[in-house]
């Protein structure tokens, strides 16, 4: 349980949260219609007659769009429903134009399905926890208005109407801004790894309807029912929709206190002063006459494809980081890293591979060895090295070969890591950089016999000392021997060496 | 060449392949006919060009040996709810006036790949709400048919597909396009003495015509015989991937199957249909009617069809449900009217346009659709309206038990005055009361003329059939065809 | 049950239709009646049947993920599109400024 609570003048306060998250479908084509989903082109140039509305057009879906809803259902161990059916949601906008929305109100597609947040002590997230999703249903995505470009008129552009959407409802069972940041995060991470939705909140691709309400804390009771909620409509951050809910919740709480009661309404968030005001509502707003829509039969899945569905899912967010710590043995904390963008999880796989397949050795074996270098030795340098580094020299192949030069002592972790640097920069073989820009380590025993003879003699008064006892004198040593040998040595043949003669 | 313009769908097609004529002297004919015709005010916009660029490839098509197509050289009437690519189409409302898709609508380009050529765009009850065609912004068609000793008073041509059926019973198309969504396509057959089928609901596709009720709209053929239709209809239909309710299903040679021997065939006449306030002409009518079906062979048996009295109220849900929502899009945004009052907002437009743009009927509609859809009445009105439907419709597949075919009067009574019933919306609503259970339950139905009243007014006699048994009903029609010898035809007055 | 004319009035604004006193006068005795008229459902026991959902038993067909395969579905044909609008400038539609 979490024990985010609102401080109040008459005590504490619980906070209630549900997201509905709109989440744009992967896919070619609109939703009903074959004008192209593509981002940022010219206004109504991806318009087809059936999108612009036009007397006498009719839809028929895309099955792209139904498969990615159901997979995506697949993901959150929903319940598919075979049946399902498309409605119209009336009301009149200029970013609408048939005069309604196609969605599902009676029938959606996916029933009740559940998503898990981890723990995360720093952010008041004590254990992992089941976040319950009601529903997803897939509907169409509205046009754009915009209202700068012209002193009296709004223009619309009707590009993005029609391209479909998965709108995923939650239950009301995150308690914290916390708790709703990581639900969001966690549904994104799934999304991306189905591939049903690129997740590209800044494009608008997610984008979240933040309910909020608060009670005294407690079990749910007649006595302490959920309170009142209001819905802050099209929050586009994690950043933001955990802004929402403590500005939503704290206004709430001043405003029952002050004796006020909150009213159910849609709000609208303001991300430059952090705080949500009402929408301009109608009277009407909340009478949408939805019925089934007549265009459209009932749309009945069939077992091969629900088959298809489920056979093409990857392996998803919990399986593998379970895996990662019970067969790679890897830590929870990397393996939660490694495990939270496609990219990531991507790039450490085809690593890994390479690397065991270079070193003869399997991947559990390497896989801390990678996992490191994944997560900071290979971000430090890229990141030290800014602009000058090209990221597409980091290839799998060069990074391995790496790998395999530290593993085997040919190079130091220093030496790994101005060997990467050059390779960032240049594109050049690690192998022939090691070579030519004498970044190798000495593990030849006799030359380190030699030197480390040379140390101990120049220093025969700490010798004795270190042999009466003084045991931190052992680093000293090994620091003369690197120095005299520009720190090429590999310090394991020296630390062997030393301890002999050293007795 | 006026005697061209007596001939049907299978005469000036054969005609013009036998080189009895050509195409163009068939369009010319009936181009001359349709502008001689104004007073009947059956066309919102003549295509004389059209019909004449149609006829001319026919015949350079015939010239050159090419096959040709069902309707080759047979120019039609297109009612005004097909979009046209290039030619003006406004479901008769004010707020269309002026509206040039840059598209065809299926069906007629099923009908001009087929051959036909367009005469022009037919008026009609304004977005097909209406049984009389008094509802156009464009002014009533007048029939042209006239009550014998009613002096010259303007008869309705019923609707909503009133142009097409002014023009066909008046000789200036040989046949047209219908949409019946609760009888519009049988009620003006049956006004004008002509015939018109419905085929089964998602056997012609809607894309491109403007909807009222998607799941009651279907497009049909009107002509002057039962094979026309046939000819027609076989034209008009097909599987459509743009229609997500398109049957998908092989499109049977009606024509090639007619056939009026109905021996074997039962032929059911439903009890419910003895209503109150039907014409004893129209009963006769009905009489008649099994007689003939009898003599072509056929069983007649009683049937029940329940839930028949409640098939007009559910109609009267579902219909303007459906319309309030498929037209919310004229809103004055991106074509048709726009009516912008002096500083309004967005809302402000719509409404206003949408006052302006609408006539009273298609309003009422509208907000009948609004109500019965709106928070806390949906479960009452519209999903009770569903369940009703249901019902009617499972009455028909009970029937099936018993039946092949239905018979029963196509309307309550004949053609009225213009004028008549226009203060009164319920007792116009009760002209499709025969037809609306049909429409319902998505069957194939269709309105033959049966002979003239006392009023020297036609009658016609309805046929419902089973889903897909389109031909059932056509071979029914053409019995009653062949016996009922209908060769009645309006004067020519205007 | 009858509506009122304030009712009516709501109604109108709901499907955005103005309308006059005079046309609200009107329109409501007549609305009503329809409505009373139509009422006469509820004597029928529904309470065994689904409502009717496909008028023709048929299921939903699904197409193909194609950008602009049929060019009467697609897109790019912003002059289409935009042919018939009462205000169209620079690719955009224009309406009345929205302030939300
Ligand atoms: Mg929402
Ligand atoms: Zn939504």
């Amino acid at each position: 349980m979490s024990d985010y609570r609102i401080q109040g003048a008459t005590g504490e306060w619980e906070v209630v949260i549900g997201l509905e998250v709109h989440a744009q479908v992967t896919s070619n084509a609109k939703l009903f219609s074959g004008a192209s989903t593509a981002f940022g082109a010219e206004p109504n140039t991806q318009v087809s007659l059936v999108d612009a509305a036009m007397p006498g057009m009719l839809p028929v879906p895309n099955r792209e769009c139904i498969r990615q809803a159901v997979r995506t259902g697949m993901a959150i161990e929903a319940q598919i429903n075979k049946y399902s059916r498309f409605d119209r949601k009336n009301y009149f906008y200029a970013d609408l134009p048939q005069g309604y929305q196609i969605s599902q109100l009676y029938h959606p597609i996916v029933g009740e399905g559940q998503l898990t947040i981890e723990a995360d002590e720093k952010a008041g997230i004590p254990e992992d926890k089941v976040i319950g999703i009601e529903r997803i249903h897939v509907e169409q995505d509205a046009g754009k208005l915009m209202h700068d470009q012209h002193p009296t008129m709004s223009y619309v552009d009707l590009n993005r109407c029609g391209v479909a959407l998965m709108e995923i409802v939650s239950r009301p069972d995150m308690r914290s801004p916390a708790e709703a940041g990581a639900y969001v995060r966690k549904l994104r991470t799934i999304l991306r790894y189905v591939g049903s939705c690129d997740g590209n909140m800044e494009e608008g691709s997610m984008r979240a309807d933040v309910n909020v309400s608060v009670r005294r804390p407690g079990p749910i009771s007649d006595e302490n029912p959920f309170g009142t909620r209001t819905e802050t409509k099209n929050v586009n951050s994690v950043r933001f929709v955990m802004q929402v809910i403590e500005h939503e919740a704290n206004r709430q709480v001043d405003l029952i206190e002050d004796g006020g009661t909150v009213v159910q309404e849609t709000r609208l968030f303001d991300p430059n002063s952090g705080t949500t005001r009402s929408m301009r509502s109608k009277e009407d707003a909340h009478d949408y006459r939805y019925f089934p829509d007549p265009d459209l039969l009932p749309l009945e899945l069939e077992d091969s494809f629900l088959d298809e569905c489920r056979a093409s899912l990857p392996e998803l967010p919990d399986a593998k980081r379970a895996r990662y710590i019970d067969e790679l043995g890897l830590s929870d904390y990397n393996a939660s890293v490694l495990t939270a963008e496609v990219e990531t999880f991507a790039r450490f796989e085809t690593l890994l591979a390479e690397t065991a397949k270079r070193l003869g050795k399997d991947e559990k074996t390497v896989a801390t060895q990678v996992a490191n270098w994944s997560l900071s030795v290979a971000p430090g340098v890229m990141k030290s090295l800014g602009d000058e580094a090209d990221p597409s020299h980091a290839t799998a192949e060069a990074q391995a070969e790496i790998l395999r030069m530290q593993d085997a002592g040919e190079i130091s972790g220093g030496q790994a890591k101005e060997i990467y640097e050059i390779v960032l920069r240049t594109g050049r073989d690690p192998a022939e950089i090691a070579d030519t820009e004498g970044l190798k380590q000495q593990s030849d025993t006799g030359a380190i016999e030699a030197v480390i003879d040379e140390v101990l003699a120049a220093n025969a008064d700490k010798v004795e000392e270190y042999r009466g006892g003084k045991d931190k004198l052992f680093g000293f040593f090994v620091g003369q021997t690197m120095k005299a040998m520009q720190g090429k040595a590999n310090p394991a043949v020296v630390n062997q060496v030393l301890k002999a003669k050293l007795g | 060449m006026t005697e061209l313009t007596n001939l049907g769908v299978r005469e000036i097609r054969d005609g013009v392949a036998q080189g009895d004529f050509t195409a163009r002297e068939v369009a010319e004919a009936f181009n001359a006919a349709v502008e001689a015709a104004s007073e009947l005010n059956a066309f919102i916009v003549a295509t004389p060009d059209k019909a004449l660029e149609a006829a001319d490839k026919v015949d350079a098509d015939r010239a050159a040996g090419r096959e040709l197509g069902a309707m080759a050289g047979v120019p039609i009437g297109m009612k005004d709810l097909f979009c046209t690519d290039g030619v003006q189409t406004t479901a008769a409302s004010h707020i269309l006036e002026g509206f040039v898709p840059r598209y065809e609508s299926t069906v007629s380009q099923n009908l001009w790949d087929a051959g036909a050529g367009m005469l022009g765009k037919l008026n009609l009850d304004q977005f097909a709400m209406g049984s009389s065609n008094e509802t156009s912004h464009f002014g009533n068609v007048v029939s042209p048919w006239r009550k014998s000793g009613g002096g010259n008073a303007g008869m309705s041509p019923g609707g909503s597909s009133g142009g097409s059926s002014a023009a066909v019973a008046a000789r200036i198309a040989p046949a047209a396009t219908g949409t019946d969504t609760g009888g519009s396509i049988r009620q003006p057959a049956a006004f004008t003495g002509i015939c018109g089928i419905k085929p089964t609901y998602g056997r012609c596709s809607r894309w491109g015509v403007v909807a009222f009720a998607s799941s009651l709209d279907q497009a049909g053929p009107m002509a002057r015989s039962v094979g026309d239709c046939a000819i027609m209809l076989g034209a008009m239909a097909g599987f459509d991937a743009k229609d997500s309710t398109s049957l998908q299903m092989d499109v049977p040679d009606w024509a090639a199957g007619l056939s009026a021997d109905l021996k074997g065939r039962k032929v059911g006449i439903p009890r419910e249909y003895r209503m109150d306030g039907t014409d004893e002409a129209i009963l006769e009518s009905w009489e008649q009617g099994k007689n003939w079906l009898r003599d072509a062979g056929a069983e007649i048996v009683d049937i029940s069809l329940p839930h028949t009295k409640y098939a007009l109220p559910a109609y009267y849900i579902i219909a303007p449900a459906e319309a309030s929502s498929n037209l919310a899009r004229y809103d004055g945004v991106r074509y048709g009217l726009r009516d912008l009052p002096e500083g309004a907002g967005l809302q402000d437009m719509y409404a206003a346009t949408r006052e302006e743009g609408f006539g009273d009927e298609v309003k009422r509609r509208v907000l009948i659709g609004t109500y019965v859809l709106s928070a806390g009445f949906y479960d009452a009105y519209y999903n009770q309206a569903q369940k009703v439907r249901a019902l009617v419709a499972r009455d028909f597949e009970r029937a099936w038990a018993d039946c092949d075919v239905i018979l029963a009067p196509t309307t309550p009574t004949a053609s009225f005055p213009l004028g008549d019933k226009t203060d009164d919306p319920l007792a116009m609503y009760l002209n499709d009361v025969f037809a609306v259970p049909a429409s319902l339950a998505g069957v194939p139905a269709m309105s033959v003329p049966a002979m003239l009243n006392g009023e020297g007014l036609p009658l016609g006699l309805q046929i419902v059939g089973k889903p897909f048994d389109e031909q059932g009903v056509l071979n029914a029609g053409l019995a009653i065809e062949q016996r009922a010898g209908f060769e009645a035809k309006p004067e020519t007055w205007w | 049950m009858s509506i009122d004319r304030p009712t009516v009035a709501k109604i109108a604004s709901l499907a955005r239709i103005k309308m006059t006193d005079a046309e609200l006068d009107r329109m409501a005795p007549e609305l009503s009646a329809i409505l009373d008229w139509v009422e006469q459902l509820g004597e029928v026991d529904t309470s065994e049947v689904e409502p009717m959902t496909a008028v023709i038993p048929n299921t939903l067909r699904l197409r193909a993920d194609e950008v602009d395969a049929d060019p009467r579905t697609g897109g790019d044909r912003r002059d289409d599109v935009l042919a018939n609008a009462p205000v169209a400038e620079h690719g955009f539609f224009g309406v009345p400024k929205v302030i939300e």
